[in-house]
C-alpha cells in the first residue's frame, strides 16, 4: 500500500475522530447513516464480492441480530455486549444452512439469490406471528434523557457514533487482513474459476461457507448496533426484502470486492439521498426524491458498472495492478 | 502515471464538489425558513410519501388552516410551520426530525405511524425538544418513560374503551342486539394492538356478545376472499373490522360478492369512514359505522375549522387526521402563549399544563396526565350518510340519526 | 361441520384456480424473457402495475372495459419491450446477475415512483359491470369477473403456444435460447430475437396486468409482491416451460387460497416461500423443466 494512500487514510481517520465536535445533530446523524451503510455494505461485500454468492436476504442476519439481543435485553435484562455472542450465533448458524443448502445442491446466481429472499421472507411472516418479540406490534427499547451508558448502549448519537465508526474501521481492517491471507487468496481462485480451483485443490465448499459465515456474524453485528440506535424492531421492516437491497447498493456502486468500494458508495449514496431529498421538498411532489435516486443508480451502474471506487482510485493514481 | 502533487486545482475542485454536496441541504432548508416572522417554529413530520402518503398529506390540510383559524379566533400566535417528509420510514423520520430540530424548531408534531414516532421521539427525548403526538395508538409511545412528549390521540385500549361503550349505545339506540361477532383484522402494528387490546378487555365490558373467530389477513394482502369466506362461515351476527383504507375496500367488495349481510361495527380503525372508500364504493359504503374520535359538530371552534378547509381544500372532505393535527398546533399556540418563551423546558412545561376547553374533537378539555397522555378523547359513532360521514351517537353530538342494523346490499334504501 | 367444510374447501380451490391462471399469464412473460436471455427482470412486477394503470385510466377516462384495451396494452408493451430491450438491457446480457439486479432494480424504482408521482398514492379500483356478478356451478359460486379474467388468459397463452411452435420466428427464439452459438452458427439475428423476445414478454405482463385490475386494486406499492410470485412460480413450474409457468401459476393460487383458509391468512405467504426452498432444494429445474446444461 503506497504512502500516499496510507497519508489519506490516517487524514481521513483523525478528521472523523473529531467529527462530532465539528458537525451539528443533523451531519452528525447523516455521517452515521453512512458509516453503517459502509460497515453493512462490507460484510455483505464478503460475502459477494469475495466469495462471489449474490445474497439478496441480507436483513435476515441483521434482523436477527437485532431481535436477538434487543430481546435479551428486553426481557432479561441482558447487555448487548454480552448478547452480541448470542446474536452471532444465531445469525451464522442461518447463515450455515443457507449457504450449505445453497451449495450442497449447487444453487448458484439468481437461484440462490431467490433462496435467500425465500428465508428472509419466512423469517419475517415467522415474527410476524411470534409473542415473545412483540410480534407485528413490534419490540421497543426503553429510553432515558441525559442516560450515558455504554455498558446498555444507551445514549446520545456521539456515543452511538464512535462505537459504529469502531466497527467500521475494524471491519475494513479484517476484510484487508483476509484478502492478503491464504483464505483470500483461494476466495480470489474461486471467484475467477470454481472448477479450475477445486481441480489445483482449493476447499471451495469450505471456503464459501467461511464466507458466508463472516459475512452473516458481521451483519448480525450491524443489526444489534441499529436495534439500540433506533430502540425499535418491527418484522417488516428489520427482515423486509428493502433493506435486503438496501444492504447491497453501497458496495455494488462503490466497488465490488474492493476494500474501499463500501465506503466510496456510502458516501455517494447517502449524500445524493440527502441531496434528493431537499430537492424534493422544495419541489413537492411526492416520489420525486426515489426517481432522481432512481436515476443516479441507473446512470452509475450505466457507465461504472465496475463501481465508482475503482474509477476513482484510477484517476488518483492509486491502484495497485493485482 | 501518476500525479507528482495529489492536490491540484482539480483534486480541491472536486473536493469542494464533494462537500457541497454534503452540505446543500442545510443552505436549502435555511433559506425557506426565512420567511414571515412568527412567534413559534414547528416542524411538522408526516409520511408524505410511501404506502401512507394519503393520510400524511391529509394531516397536513389541518395544518395548512391553523394560522388562518387562529387570526379568526383573535388569538395572538402565530406559528412557523414547516413539513418534513418522514418516507414512511423510521430511520428517515429519524433524520428528518434532527434536521428538524438543527433548523431550530422549538416544537415537533407527529407522525401518525407508531413506529415512525417514536423514532422521532427519541431525538425530541435526546434534544430536550417537545413532541406533539398528533396521531399514533400504539401504547408504548407514552409508557417508554419520554419525558418530551404529550400525546393528543387515544391509545389502542382507550380507542376500545370508547367503542364498547358506544356500542352499547348503538344497541340501546337502535334495539337489536347481536349475540355473536367474529373480529376480521388486519395483522399490522396497529392491528395486533387492537386485537391485542381487544382480548384483554373484553371480559371486563360485560357485552352482549361472544366473540366466536378471530380471522387475521397479511397487511399487503391484495384480495380478502378466502378471510371473508372464513368469516362468512361463523354464522356470525356481526362483524368487527379492523383495518385500514386499502383492506377496507377490499373487505367489502368480498362480502358483497359472497353475499354476506351481517351487523357491522368497526371499533376505532382508519378505513371506512375515508373519503377515498366512500368515493370508491358508492352505494355500498352507505350505512358503515365506524366508532372514532372525530370533529364535534357542536363545537363553535369545529366550525370554524370546517369552514377555512372548506375554503382552502374544496375537493377534500375534512376528518381526523386533519382534526387532530389541527389541535396538535392548538396545543402548540397555548403552550406559546402560557410559556411566553421559546425555550424547550418552558414550553415543555406548560405543555403538561395544557388545559384547552374549547377544542374542535369530541370530548372533554384537552389535558394530559403525568404520562403525558391526554385521557379525556371520546370516540363518537359515524355512519356514512348520502356520501358524508356523519356522527349519529351521542345525542348531543348528532347531525344525523342512526340506521342500525344496515340495510342489505341489495335493499332499495342504498342509492 | 364437514360438508360446509368441504364447499368451503372446494370454494377456495375454484377460486384459487382462476386467479392462478392470471398469475400463470404474468409468470409466462417472466419465463420468456428468462428462459430465453437468463435475464433477471426485477421490474417485472413493475411492468404489471404499469399495464394495470394503463388499463385503469383507459376504463376511468374512456369507459372501456380492460378486455378491450387489453390487445392494444400488449401491442404498446410489445413495442416499449422491444426497444428497452435494444437500448438497455442487450448489453448487459452476458453481465454478472448483480449487475444486471441493479440495473433492472434502479428501472423498476423510476416506474415504480413515476407511477406514485403521476397517480397519487391511493389505491384505484375499477368497477365494471359485472363486478359483483357471480356464475353458479351447483353449489360453487364462482366470481365471474375472475372467470371472464382466467378465460382471456388461457386464450392468450393458447396463441403464444402456437406461435413458439408454429411460426419461424417463434422456433427461432427456442433455438435461440436452446443454443445461442448454434443459432448464430446457422444465421439467425440473435440480438433481434432477445428483442422481440422481451417484447413478447413485456406484452404478457401488460396483458396480465390489464387482466389484474379487474380482480385487485392498483397501488404504486405492489410491484415488489408481484415480481417475487413470478420469480416463486417461474421456478416451481420450471424455467423454459410454458406449461409449466402455467401450471406454477395454477398452483401458487390454489396453494395460497387452501393455506388461508385451512389455517391463519396472514400465514399466506409463508407457505409460497417455504413451497420454493423446498423447490430450490429438491428440484431446481421446476415441475416441468428441462435440467440445465452445464
Amino acid at each position: 500500500m503506497s504512502a500516499r494512500l496510507l497519508a489519506g487514510l490516517a487524514i481521513l481517520l483523525a478528521l472523523l475522530l473529531v467529527a462530532p465536535a465539528l458537525l451539528g445533530g443533523y451531519g452528525l446523524s447523516v455521517l452515521i447513516l453512512i458509516l453503517y451503510f459502509a460497515f453493512v455494505g462490507q460484510a455483505w461485500n464478503i460475502m459477494m464480492g469475495f466469495a462471489g454468492q449474490l445474497s439478496l436476504g441480507h436483513a435476515l442476519y441483521a434482523g436477527l441480530g437485532g431481535y436477538v439481543a434487543a430481546g435479551l435485553y428486553v426481557h432479561y435484562g441482558i447487555g448487548p455486549w454480552a448478547g452480541v455472542f448470542v446474536a452471532i450465533t444465531a445469525a451464522v448458524a442461518a447463515g450455515s444452512v443457507i449457504g450449505y443448502l445453497g451449495f450442497r445442491f449447487s444453487l448458484a446466481g439468481v437461484y440462490f439469490a431467490l433462496l435467500t429472499i425465500a428465508f428472509a421472507e419466512f423469517t419475517r411472516i415467522g415474527f410476524d406471528n411470534w409473542s415473545w418479540s412483540g410480534g407485528s406490534g413490534g419490540l421497543f427499547l426503553k429510553v432515558e434523557r441525559g442516560v450515558t451508558d455504554l455498558a446498555n448502549l444507551r445514549g446520545g448519537p456521539v456515543l452511538f457514533y464512535y462505537v459504529i465508526l469502531a466497527l467500521t474501521v475494524g471491519a475494513f481492517g479484517l476484510c484487508h487482513l483476509l484478502l492478503r491471507s491464504r483464505l483470500g487468496r483461494y476466495w480470489l481462485a474461486i471467484r475467477e474459476d470454481a472448477e479450475a480451483a477445486q481441480a489445483v485443490g482449493v476447499p471451495v465448499l469450505r471456503c464459501k461457507m467461511l464466507a458466508v459465515m463472516i459475512s452473516a456474524a458481521l451483519t448480525a453485528i450491524a443489526g444489534v448496533w441499529n436495534a439500540f440506535y433506533y430502540n425499535n424492531l418491527f418484522p417488516e421492516t428489520a427482515f423486509s426484502i428493502g433493506r435486503s437491497i438496501e444492504m447491497t447498493l453501497s458496495p455494488i456502486i462503490g466497488g465490488l470486492g474492493t476494500l474501499g468500494g463500501p465506503l466510496v458508495g456510502a458516501v455517494v449514496l447517502t449524500s445524493l439521498g440527502e441531496l434528493f431529498t431537499s430537492v424534493g421538498e422544495a419541489l413537492n411532489i411526492p416520489g420525486i426524491k426515489q426517481i432522481f435516486y432512481g436515476l443516479a443508480l441507473l446512470v452509475i451502474i450505466m457507465y461504472r458498472p465496475a463501481g465508482l471506487w475503482p474509477w476513482i482510485a484510477a484517476r488518483l493514481g492509486l491502484e495497485r495492478k493485482p | 502515471m501518476t500525479d507528482r502533487n495529489r492536490f491540484t486545482r482539480r483534486g480541491l475542485g472536486r473536493a469542494a464538489v464533494g462537500a457541497a454536496l454534503l452540505g446543500a441541504p442545510l443552505p436549502l432548508r435555511f433559506a425557506s425558513a426565512q420567511s414571515a416572522p412568527a412567534n413559534l417554529k414547528v416542524g411538522l413530520l408526516l409520511p408524505m410519501s410511501g404506502a401512507q402518503a394519503l393520510i400524511g398529506q391529509a394531516c397536513k390540510r389541518g395544518a395548512d388552516i391553523a394560522n388562518d383559524v387562529f387570526a379568526e379566533l383573535k388569538l395572538p400566535v402565530k406559528l412557523d410551520i414547516v413539513t418534513y417528509d418522514t418516507e414512511t420510514k423510521p430511520d428517515v423520520a429519524r433524520t428528518q426530525a434532527e434536521k428538524a430540530v438543527e433548523a431550530g424548531c422549538n416544537a415537533l408534531v407527529g407522525a401518525f405511524d407508531s413506529g415512525q414516532t417514536i423514532a422521532i421521539a427519541q431525538v425530541a427525548e435526546q434534544k430536550g425538544v417537545p413532541l406533539i403526538v398528533n396521531i399514533a395508538a400504539a401504547p408504548p409511545i407514552t409508557e417508554s418513560g419520554y419525558k418530551f412528549i404529550v400525546r393528543n390521540f387515544p391509545t389502542a385500549p382507550m380507542l376500545l374503551t370508547s367503542a364498547f361503550e358506544m356500542q352499547k349505545e348503538i344497541f340501546k339506540a337502535s334495539g337489536v342486539t347481536p349475540k355473536t361477532a367474529v373480529l376480521l383484522s388486519i395483522n399490522d402494528t396497529f392491528g395486533s394492538a387492537m386485537m391485542g387490546g381487544i382480548k384483554a378487555m373484553f371480559p371486563k365490558f360485560d357485552m352482549p356478545y361472544q366473540i366466536v373467530e378471530t380471522i387475521s389477513y397479511d397487511a399487503a394482502a391484495k384480495d380478502l376472499s378466502v378471510e371473508v369466506a372464513k368469516a362468512k362461515a361463523t354464522k356470525a351476527d356481526m362483524l368487527m373490522p379492523i383495518c385500514r383504507l386499502n383492506d377496507a375496500k377490499l373487505m367489502v367488495q368480498e362480502m358483497v360478492k359472497q353475499r354476506w349481510e351481517p351487523m357491522m361495527i368497526n371499533p376505532g380503525t382508519p378505513g371506512m369512514y375515508e373519503e377515498d372508500f366512500i368515493k370508491t364504493m358508492g352505494k355500498y359504503g352507505e350505512y358503515t359505522v365506524s366508532i372514532q374520535p372525530w370533529l364535534n359538530p357542536k363545537s363553535p371552534m369545529t366550525v370554524i375549522v370546517d369552514k377555512y378547509h372548506g375554503a382552502k381544500f374544496p375537493k377534500d372532505q375534512i376528518d381526523i387526521d386533519a382534526g387532530f393535527t389541527f389541535e396538535a398546533m392548538l396545543i402548540a399556540a397555548h403552550a406559546w402563549l402560557d410559556a411566553k418563551s421559546t425555550k424547550p423546558d418552558a414550553l415543555m412545561d406548560a405543555l403538561r399544563k395544557t388545559k384547552i376547553d374549547d377544542h374542535v374533537m369530541v370530548g372533554g378539555p384537552i389535558q394530559f396526565d403525568a404520562k403525558g397522555q391526554n385521557v379525556n378523547i371520546k370516540g363518537a359513532v359515524l355512519q356514512n350518510l348520502q356520501r358524508k360521514v356523519q356522527v349519529v351517537l351521542p345525542a348531543d353530538a348528532a347531525e344525523a340519526k342512526l340506521v342500525f342494523p344496515q340495510p342489505g346490499w341489495g335493499d332499495k334504501r342504498r342509492t | 361441520m364437514t360438508a360446509d367444510f368441504l364447499l368451503a374447501l372446494s370454494q377456495a380451490i375454484t377460486k384459487g384456480l382462476l386467479t392462478g391462471m392470471v398469475y400463470g399469464l404474468m409468470a409466462l412473460g417472466l419465463s420468456v424473457i428468462f428462459g430465453v436471455m437468463r435475464v433477471v427482470n426485477f421490474a417485472h412486477g413493475e411492468m404489471m402495475m404499469i399495464g394495470m394503470y394503463l388499463a385503469w385510466a383507459a376504463f376511468d377516462a374512456l369507459q372501456i372495459s380492460p378486455m378491450l384495451s387489453l390487445p392494444l396494452i400488449a401491442l404498446l408493451f410489445f413495442g416499449a419491450g422491444y426497444l428497452l430491450q435494444r437500448s438497455l438491457i442487450q448489453p448487459f446480457i452476458n453481465r454478472p446477475e448483480h449487475q444486471q439486479f441493479l440495473l433492472l432494480l434502479a428501472v423498476a424504482t423510476l416506474i415504480a415512483n413515476g407511477c406514485l408521482a403521476i397517480a397519487g398514492p391511493d389505491s384505484r379500483t375499477i368497477q365494471l359491470d359485472s363486478q359483483f356478478d357471480s356464475y353458479e356451478l351447483g353449489p360453487l359460486v364462482l366470481d365471474a369477473v375472475r372467470v371472464h379474467a382466467a378465460v382471456v388468459a388461457l386464450l392468450i397463452a393458447a396463441l403464444l403456444w402456437l406461435f413458439f411452435t408454429h411460426t419461424r420466428t417463434g422456433k427461432a427464439i427456442r433455438a435461440a435460447a436452446d443454443n445461442h452459438m448454434g443459432a448464430l452458427v446457422v444465421g439467425l439475428d440473435v440480438r433481434r430475437l432477445y428483442a422481440v423476445t422481451f417484447g413478447i414478454g413485456a406484452a404478457c405482463v401488460g396483458a396480465a396486468g390489464a387482466l389484474m385490475i379487474t380482480v385487485i386494486p392498483v397501488t404504486p406499492f405492489l410491484a415488489g409482491d408481484y415480481t417475487l410470485l413470478a420469480f416463486v412460480i417461474v421456478i416451481v413450474g420450471g424455467l423454459g416451460s410454458m406449461t409449466g409457468a402455467l401450471l406454477g401459476g395454477l398452483l401458487i393460487g390454489v396453494s395460497e387460497a387452501v393455506a388461508g383458509l385451512l389455517g391463519d391468512p396472514a400465514l399466506k405467504s409463508m407457505f409460497s416461500f417455504g413451497l420454493l426452498i423446498v423447490v430450490l432444494l429438491l428440484r431446481p429445474q421446476g415441475l416441468l423443466g428441462r435440467k440445465e446444461q452445464r
